[in-house]
């Protein structure tokens, strides 16, 4: 690697059950200037702008190029979008300031879950000749997952509500947060999952801008160092993966250098507790790290946004020096089969 | 702030899709009753079989018949049946690995309770009453307490083996347009035309849709426009649109409403389709109870001067 880029800024909305006052742009716009202003520079000053979302979680088709109005592309920008989370957008972003075409880099993304029903929804990324025609929603395949891990004697039911309450607590101190404090376990949604091991569904957005080298010490104080990033996938087909580990996650980490020290803290893209199970396993993340301490997705889970918001709460921890070494880790597909981490490092104190 | 609208939308499509030579075979077994798999360079059965190994990437064709018994290796108990689902009483999600296979299906089993399903038990396919060559040939898995069948030795090679399947999608949605939008639909309702104008270039935007795509602002301030304007482009429609009671030909046409610097645009009528012009003055005509205007008639004046609207083309 010949360049270095970091994270320098992040900003995101407050993540709520619904925002039918707003549409997307309106609801994302007030990131993208908090995100701006945050580094003092202008949509003019921005090399490259790379952005994740999805058209079919709100029914609004093209809703990502209406997005833009909300960045002002005009003269024109040099822009991209993923129709996947805001961490594969940072990716693209990432190997396009490596290339040295740019220097900084806006990423954002949005979801607005809140007309339709993501649980549907979500059906129709699966296989579409042997799965979706079977509508196998989001929770019902997590719980497969789940109860897979408890056959194989790697959790239970108390263990995962516990992961879900250490999650609610951990967002107490998250404003942004959209389920804080005490949440009951709740009956079950799909068994073995209870509401409590279930995200909660709502609408939110979230920003991050990137610099290479001294452009990133100039834009901020402590930037948060991409020091690897990486991003695996396993099979569609879920009768063929070992739902009990997650050998995509384990590889990204891998080729991001996670292993080659510890991290103090991890911010793990979990929408459902029992995944969380499967990620420490495959991270190799022992007690002495702190798992996300802004209460992960189990307490703000807006969709295409929230793996992107993983990495921007790990680089803030950075920023205000709370932490020195941070993974961040962010999914796509069901039951973990698509998994991105990146590791980040603040210069020594 | 005016009451939020919201109506419901609906997306609907038939997917139709073409089938590989393995999908081909598999969905056509299904249809006649035989579950094929497909054998892996490694000598592993998948099923449901794929088109290419998972782990080489290589193409793979090589077929092989497995029996509708099998075991569940994971299960998750579905109380509440959503729409489009195998079963509409509560059932156990499972993955199966069937007999003869290396790889778990994924389909409903149909069980009385969540305590009669466990990982390990046998169950077998219960077919559909009527099937056309889909995954949904399969019904559902019923628990299964008798011997493994016994695969039959099919080679996957059928006289009338289907090409491609029909896939529904329906996604239902409550749609509400924002801030802006809402405003602007109110004013409509009332008969006026409200854009919004941006704080930074004071661009008036109509319809507003809360953003300057210039500027990257919010735009806030409310700007009644027209009601008249200026034909800035047209177009003459010669093919009927399905669903559309309008005699072609007719003209639709961009209209840069008075104060406004985006045109819109709406059909003209009013006027033979081969007089419309550029600089064509028009006017809005409404319908008794309409939420919007039907369409832009001439108003008489003399036609505006190209220069007057060439910034709005």
């Amino acid at each position: 690697m010949t360049r270095e880029i970091a994270v320098v800024a992040f900003a995101q909305t407050d993540h709520r059950r619904s925002t039918e006052e707003s549409s997307e742009v309106e609801m994302l716009m007030p990131v993208l200037h908090q995100v701006l202003a945050r580094t003092g520079l202008k949509t003019a000053d921005i090399g490259f702008t790379c952005s994740g979302s999805s058209d079919y979680l709100a029914g609004r088709a093209f809703s990502f190029t209406l997005a833009l109005d909300g960045v002002g592309a005009w003269p024109p920008i040099s822009e991209s979008h993923v129709e996947m989370d805001g961490a594969w957008a940072l990716y693209e972003a990432w190997t396009k300031l490596l290339t040295g075409d740019a220097d900084t880099a806006l990423v954002y993304s949005y979801g607005k879950s809140s007309p339709g029903s993501v649980r549907d929804v979500l059906t129709r990324q699966l296989d579409p000749y042997y799965v979706a025609p079977l509508w196998p929603d989001s929770v019902a395949l997590a719980a497969l997952q789940a109860q897979a891990l408890i056959d194989a004697g790697d959790t239970d039911e108390p263990a995962l509500a516990a992961i879900g309450a250490r999650s609610r607590a951990s967002a107490t101190t998250n404003s942004h947060a959209q389920l804080r404090g005490s949440v009951p376990p709740g009956d079950y949604v799909v068994r073995p999952l209870r509401t409590g091991d279930c995200p909660p569904v709502g609408d939110g957005a979230a920003a991050v801008i990137l610099a290479a080298g001294e452009r990133a010490r100039e834009l901020c104080e402590r930037p948060a160092w991409i020091r690897g990033i990486d991003h695996r996938i396993e099979a569609h087909s879920l009768g063929v993966r070992d739902l009990t580990d997650s050998p995509s996650t384990r590889l990204a980490a891998e080729r991001a250098g996670a292993f080659e020290r510890p991290v103090d803290t991890a911010e793990l893209h979990a929408p459902f507790t029992a995944q969380e199970v499967v990620l420490r396993k495959a991270l190799r993340l022992d007690d002495g790290v702190r798992v996300n301490p802004s209460g992960g997705a189990l307490a703000a889970n807006p969709v295409m946004a929230a793996g992107l918001i993983r990495i921007g709460e790990a680089a803030a921890r950075i920023h205000r020096g709370e932490s020195d070494r941070a993974l961040a880790h962010a999914t796509s597909g069901p039951c973990l089969q698509q998994n991105l981490v990146a590791v980040l490092e603040g210069d020594p104190r | 702030m005016p009451e939020v609208l919201k109506a419901p939308l609906v997306v609907e499509f038939p997917f139709t899709r073409s089938l590989g030579p393995v999908q081909s075979a598999f969905l056509t077994g299904l249809r006649e009753g035989v579950v094929l798999g497909v054998k892996t360079a490694d000598g592993r059965t998948l099923v449901p079989p794929v088109e290419y190994d998972p782990v080489t990437a290589e193409e793979i064709r090589d077929l092989v018949e497995v029996a509708p018994t099998g075991t569940v290796t994971t299960w998750a108990w579905n109380h509440e049946p959503r729409r489009g689902q195998p079963l509409a009483t509560p059932f156990a999600w499972a993955l199966v690995r069937l007999d003869g296979a290396d790889t778990a299906l994924l389909h409903a089993l149909d069980a009385p309770g969540p305590d009669a399903v466990h990982t390990g038990m046998r169950v077998r396919i219960r077919w559909a009453g009527e099937r056309t060559g889909a995954i949904t040939d399969i019904a559902c898995f019923e628990p299964y307490d008798g011997a493994p069948d016994r695969a039959g030795g099919h080679t996957g090679e059928f006289e009338d083996p289907i090409t491609g399947i029909v896939a529904h999608a329906r996604l239902d949605y409550t749609y509400s347009p924002g801030r802006a939008q809402t405003a602007y639909i109110h004013a409509l309702s009332g008969q006026r035309t409200v854009g919004e104008r941006c704080p930074s270039c004071r661009k008036v935007y109509i319809p507003p849709r809360g953003a300057c795509p210039t500027c990257g602002v919010a735009t806030l301030e409310q700007v009644e426009v027209g009601p008249r304007g200026t034909v800035t482009t047209f177009c003459i429609v010669n093919i009927k649109a399905k669903n559309l009671d309008i005699e072609v030909p007719y003209v639709y046409a961009h209209i840069a409403l008075d104060g406004a610097d985006l045109a819109l645009h709406a059909r003209i009528g009013g006027i033979p389709y081969d007089e419309v012009r550029m600089g064509l003055r028009v006017e809005p005509v409404w319908t008794p109870g309409a939420r919007y205007p039907d369409h832009y008639r001439p108003t008489g004046e003399p036609d505006a001067d190209y220069d007057a609207y060439k910034e709005l083309l």
